[in-house]
């Protein structure tokens, strides 16, 4: 109970500390617009190639553009933001400060920064995921609606273990600047459904990346194409890699020498 | 006052020489920082890669899908097209503008304009010297991208000559208008969502992201009025498209224009630019 009012009350300074800033709300506008822009070029210019893409329609890539938007606003608004904290912190030895904290290390971590202006990726994600419901003729069920934000939160919870694996490595290999840049690389694998990609790439992409489990996944729910046993093995994996990451950045941490004091 | 005619082409030479001289040592320091952090760099190319990976997955599943072709190229063009492609991004990696906004807001800019030398000079030093290790790192990455996705390759002495010149030619291009960009943080100091705006139009009309003939005749048509095309597409075709001699000439041409044109922009906004300049930090 004190952990998530801990986790809040980040949360809510965080927000307040970001919304001092308002010039960033309209370049970060601006930032989403021009995203949004290239992405539906991108689409226009396959569908005036092609009718379906590996059993995708217009529309339904469409979904999975929005789910891909809405994803990426989630992870640069709350998680990587964090990830990047840390990792500085370990480099510069200021971690030392969110240890000696009488709550639990991991939490902390992962809430200490929020970068409220990406929600507009978010608000984005949603619209074009409404839009192509509504031109896929409108009726999505109870049932796919809920299967979509579970998938969904079990794909934040899996990047965000993805992202804290990677953050982890920090006690390692201290140099870690080009985590943003790799990330949003692979990142962009999600604008495709994952059928599209030679099988070794699929692998890489649901299992080492988990993309295709935070994107592709909501994206078939919400187009009304997802086996149950999909969403069985997203939850599963869920809770394996949760725990998983967890006995890393414990073994991670032991290696963690202060540099500051 | 006789002396004056004989030292003035001698100061001209040393000069000269001096310039030579701090070029090679900074792009010796460029080499072996990037070889320092080598594990750091790697990855900064596998996040790279990953964006003609994508492109290329997607174009060449269009291709089979459409019988064998889309736009008159096979699977095995896009995946040459791709694969150079990786090679020129290398090539044309610039010092952004979020470096000059980075340099001012920082006052970094403070000490490098205390020196005899443009701090442009700098920066295509620097830049230049990283490219040895950036494409030494990219050859395993060019070798299994080569076995994964089999290329259709069908090259000229000439061709692989005119891509030696050519991929310079975009790096230049390149550096001026992204510097030029990067001098309007003189001005607002945020210059996030201009580069942005940039970058959709790179990426739209250079081909960067797919090959110009994909799209409609209008489009191309605008592309050639601009000077993305010459940083990507260009170079590219050298070695993946038929060029004739006039055209791989004449590309070279243009891509000489476009580098003027380059500086002169960049000269002139840095006349003003300079004078709003008022450091800040040490």
């Amino acid at each position: 109970m004190t952990t998530l009012r801990v986790a809040l009350l980040h949360l809510r300074i965080g927000v307040m500390n970001d919304l001092q800033y308002r010039v960033n709300f309209a370049l970060q506008v601006l930032q989403s617009a021009l995203a949004l822009a290239t992405g539906l070029i991108v689409i226009a210019l396959v569908y005036s190639h092609v009718a379906e893409l590996n059993g995708w329609s217009q529309s339904e890539l469409l979904a999975v553009l929005g789910t891909q938007i809405l994803m990426g606003g989630v992870i640069r608004m709350l998680i990587q933001p964090n990830m990047m904290r840390l990792t500085e912190d370990v480099r510069e030895g200021k971690l030392d400060h969110a240890l000696t904290k009488p709550v639990d290390a991991q939490m902390l971590v992962s809430v200490r920064e929020v970068q409220v202006w990406q929600a507009v990726d978010i608000l984005v994600g949603a619209t074009v995921i409404a839009i192509a419901l509504v031109r896929l003729g409108g009726d999505l069920g109870v049932f796919d609606a809920l299967a979509f934000a579970v998938a969904l939160a079990f794909g934040a919870v899996m990047l965000y273990c993805f992202w804290l694996l990677l953050a982890t490595g920090s006690f390692w290999i201290v140099s870690m600047w080009f985590l943003p840049e790799l990330f949003e690389g692979v990142f962009q694998t999600g604008r495709w459904p994952v059928g599209i990609y030679p099988q070794w790439l699929r692998f890489g992409i649901t299992f080492l990346v988990p993309i295709a489990f935070a994107v592709t996944v909501p994206a078939e729910a919400v187009t009304s194409r997802l086996e149950w046993q999909t969403l069985a093995l997203a939850a599963g994996f869920a809770v394996v890699l949760f725990a998983f990451t967890r006995w890393f950045w414990r073994f991670g941490l032991r290696n963690y020498t202060g540099a500051s004091a | 006052m006789s002396t004056t005619p004989i030292t003035a082409p001698l100061a001209q030479v040393n000069r000269l020489r001096s310039l030579v001289d701090f070029y090679l040592t900074t792009m010796r320091t460029a080499v072996q920082q990037q070889f320092q952090y080598r594990a750091a760099t790697y990855m900064y190319l596998v996040g790279m890669v990953a964006e003609p990976v994508i492109y290329l997955v997607v174009w060449s599943t269009i291709a089979d899908q459409s019988g064998g072709t889309v736009g008159g190229l096979t699977a095995g063009e896009f995946a040459a097209y791709y694969i150079v492609w990786t090679l020129v991004r290398t090539m044309n990696i610039v010092f952004t503008p979020y470096g000059w906004e980075w340099r001012i807001r920082e006052g970094e800019l403070s000490g490098q304009l205390l020196r005899p030398l443009h701090p442009i000079h700098y920066d295509l030093a620097w830049f230049a010297g990283g490219k040895v290790p950036w494409v030494l790192f990219y050859l395993p990455i060019a070798v299994v991208l080569t076995l994964v996705f089999n290329p259709t390759f069908d090259v000229r002495p000439l061709e692989v000559a005119v891509f030696g010149v050519a991929v310079w030619g975009a790096y230049l291009i390149r550096t001026f208008n992204q510097t030029a960009l990067g001098l309007i943080c003189f001005w607002t100091t945020r210059v996030g969502a201009l580069f942005q705006l940039y970058i959709v139009l790179e990426l739209l009309l250079s081909g960067r992201l797919v090959p110009l003939t994909l799209f409609p005749e209008w489009v191309q048509t605008i592309a050639w009025f601009l000077p993305f095309r010459w940083t990507f597409y260009f170079p590219i075709q050298t070695l993946v498209g038929d060029l004739t001699n006039a055209e791989l000439l004449g590309g070279l041409a243009m891509q000489v224009f476009w580098t003027v044109v380059g500086i002169g922009v960049f000269s002139l906004v840095w006349r003003y630019a300079i004078r709003r300049y008022t450091a800040v930090g040490n």
